[in-house]
């Protein structure tokens, strides 16, 4: 079983990297699918594996965006005049500045969201069940609101970065093997995480926060540290967004509530809540859903995604690896022959 | 001998009901004491002041000489006094180890403590303590599948992973079949020799806390009665009145 899931992790990983050269003109689809895996996975760490529904992380999604822009143009230039020229002035960017400031930006824009979350955390962690889901959206719209009336930072036009600087296709390589890096990096984390007592004990804070709060776990301090390493995560694909859409504004690429907010949602109760393969699996369906029927059903497509989400909501709450796990526990290591005996004696 | 518990003139009403009044009482450190007294006479109000679920009126509650009256359940917790509940809790959906890999006293490690796996001296207590309580064959069952007699079982045993200084138990033998009663006094007295925790346990099962406790505290109407070692309670007339109902 190890032997052959070695080989499993082996050929995925192989996959990972062959993928952007064997299917050259998806590039970007597939540097979008991993920021779809990205997303869903640091949900799942809140929303399945702690019990707290946030639709807020889209919040560290558009703050990862505009802390990696500002930080990459406030190392060159001034931010106010930058984003006054709106894109018009003429503001060159070297290589070396480029990347420096993609890299720094990036990692920096990880750790504000991490700061962030548990600012925010610590506001919002009192509430429970769906008054969480709806402080935490509240904080990502308003804050999508104040950066579009905030004009250093580029105001409701939003902010236009330097294009990569070597040629196109090269570009969508190197941001595929960015997200790629950072999905890779979350999926080992979570893995890793949910297998240690700190992954059992949020495990019990979704399962009976009070009675945790009983048995002296640390049920704060644990919600906090979960949401900051989600957010760090969430903050560095923003990031990498960022520079990947070269022009992005607030209301309908950084903070967009009802798109990806709801997206990885989604993906996650398609895949299996609480799973550690379901928001991958789940953010690869969803993926391919979207994109099929925005080619084959244009007009209709905002329908068939309102279809898949009631379906998803109404009928398969477990998603694919739950009904998976239903069907077949014995492939997660589940084992209910002791009782079949038992009762069969 | 010293308290561990000293419970000073607590009083405690819901809005007009009055649930403790004036109450003192004291635990001592190393063992076992009983809470006895007819169906609502304030008993689990008073466990549930000690642990901090709700403020207290008036009074005062100290645990090993700290006042704990302000504090909330959680940090209560973390001073190692634990509780159990009437109603059991336990983690439904996972199984008995997984139950009691969670109960690890996290008051006890520091975060790069609370990061690492779970090391194989951690599954062999669950093991040992599982095997303790007599679960051990039902420990990869779904714990919510359990009986609620071994739900209790399971809740002790966690209660017991956590490492608790004192433990205050909600009627232990509540729901637990009659043949596994006597074993169930056994293992409570054995944690309470050979693990030295504290206990407190309400009961009404008379048979019981008459085997177990040293000293016993009887409420009715939320006034302490009477209280006295389980001889004295149980020839105590205002005990027998407050339980026949002629108070």
């Amino acid at each position: 079983m190890t032997r052959n899931k070695t080989i499993l992790y082996a050929l995925i990983l192989a996959f990972t990297f062959v993928c952007p050269f064997v299917f050259p003109n998806f590039g970007t689809q597939l540097a979008t699918l991993w920021l779809m895996i990205i997303v869903a996975l640091t949900w799942d760490m809140t929303g399945g594996q702690m019990g707290y529904n946030s639709l807020g992380n889209i919040f560290f999604y558009g703050t990862g965006m505009y802390v990696a822009a500002l930080i990459s143009i406030g190392m060159v230039y001034d931010v106010g005049d930058y984003t006054n020229a709106a894109g018009g002035g003429i503001y060159a960017f070297t290589d070396a500045q480029y990347f420096g400031g993609l890299f720094l930006g990036i990692i920096g824009a990880g750790i504000f969201c991490s700061v962030v979350a548990v600012v925010i955390g610590y506001l919002t962690f009192g509430l429970r069940g769906p008054y969480f889901a709806i402080g935490t959206l509240g904080v990502a719209i308003a804050a999508g609101e104040l950066v579009s009336n905030w004009d250093w930072v580029g105001g409701g036009q939003g902010i236009a970065l330097p294009v990569y600087p070597g040629d196109l296709d090269t570009g969508k390589i190197f941001f595929y093997f960015l997200f790629a890096a950072v999905g890779v990096s979350v999926f080992v984390f979570v893995k890793w995480l949910y297998g240690t007592r700190f992954g059992a004990a949020i495990n019990a804070i979704r399962d009976d926060e009070e009675k945790s709060d009983a048995m002296g776990i640390h049920t704060l301090r644990y919600k906090l540290y979960t949401w900051a390493m989600a957010a760090f995560f969430v903050g560095m694909a923003g990031g990498i967004s960022a520079f990947q859409l070269i022009h992005f504004e607030p209301l309908e690429s950084a903070y967009q509530t009802i798109n990806l907010g709801i997206f990885m949602v989604v993906c996650v109760l398609l895949g299996g809540k609480g799973t550690l393969w379901g928001p991958v699996v789940g953010a690869v369906l969803f993926h391919l859903f979207k994109e099929v029927t925005w080619n084959y059903l244009l007009g209709w497509q905002w329908v068939a995604l309102g279809a898949l989400i009631v379906v998803t909501v109404v009928y398969f709450q477990d998603g694919v690896m739950g009904w998976l796990m239903h069907k077949r526990p014995e492939w997660f290591g589940i084992r209910i022959e002791e009782k079949i005996a038992e009762e069969t004696e | 001998m010293t308290a561990i518990i000293n419970v000073r003139r607590v009083s405690k009403s819901f809005g007009g009901v009055v649930a403790n009044q004036d109450v003192s009482l004291k635990v001592n450190s190393g063992t076992i004491t009983g809470l006895i007294g007819p169906n609502g006479s304030g008993k689990t109000t008073l466990f549930n002041s000690i642990v901090g679920y709700h403020p207290i009126d008036e009074g005062s509650i100290q645990f090993e000489g700290e006042e704990i009256s302000k504090l909330p359940v959680q940090q209560i917790a973390r001073r190692g006094l634990l509780r159990t509940f009437q109603q059991t809790r336990i983690y439904g959906a996972m199984n008995g180890v997984e139950n009691m890999l969670i109960s690890l006293p996290h008051r006890k490690m520091k975060i790069w403590d609370a990061l690492k796996t779970f090391t194989k001296e951690d599954y062999e207590r669950a093991d040992h303590l599982l095997e303790f309580v007599g679960l051990y064959e039902k420990r990869l069952l779904k714990s919510g599948d359990l009986s609620f007699g071994q739900q209790k079982l399971l809740e002790f045993a966690m209660a017991l992973m956590n490492e608790p200084t004192c433990l205050l138990l909600d009627e232990p033998t509540a729901g637990i079949n009659p043949t596994l009663i006597n074993g169930l006094i056994d293992r409570l007295k054995r944690a309470n020799s050979e693990f030295g925790i504290t206990l407190f346990v309400i009961e009404h099962n008379m048979r019981v806390i008459m085997n177990m406790a040293e000293t016993i505290y009887c409420l009715a109407h939320g006034e302490l009665l009477a209280q006295g070692t389980p001889d004295e309670i149980q020839n105590d007339q205002r005990v027998i009145d407050a339980y026949l109902g002629a108070h």
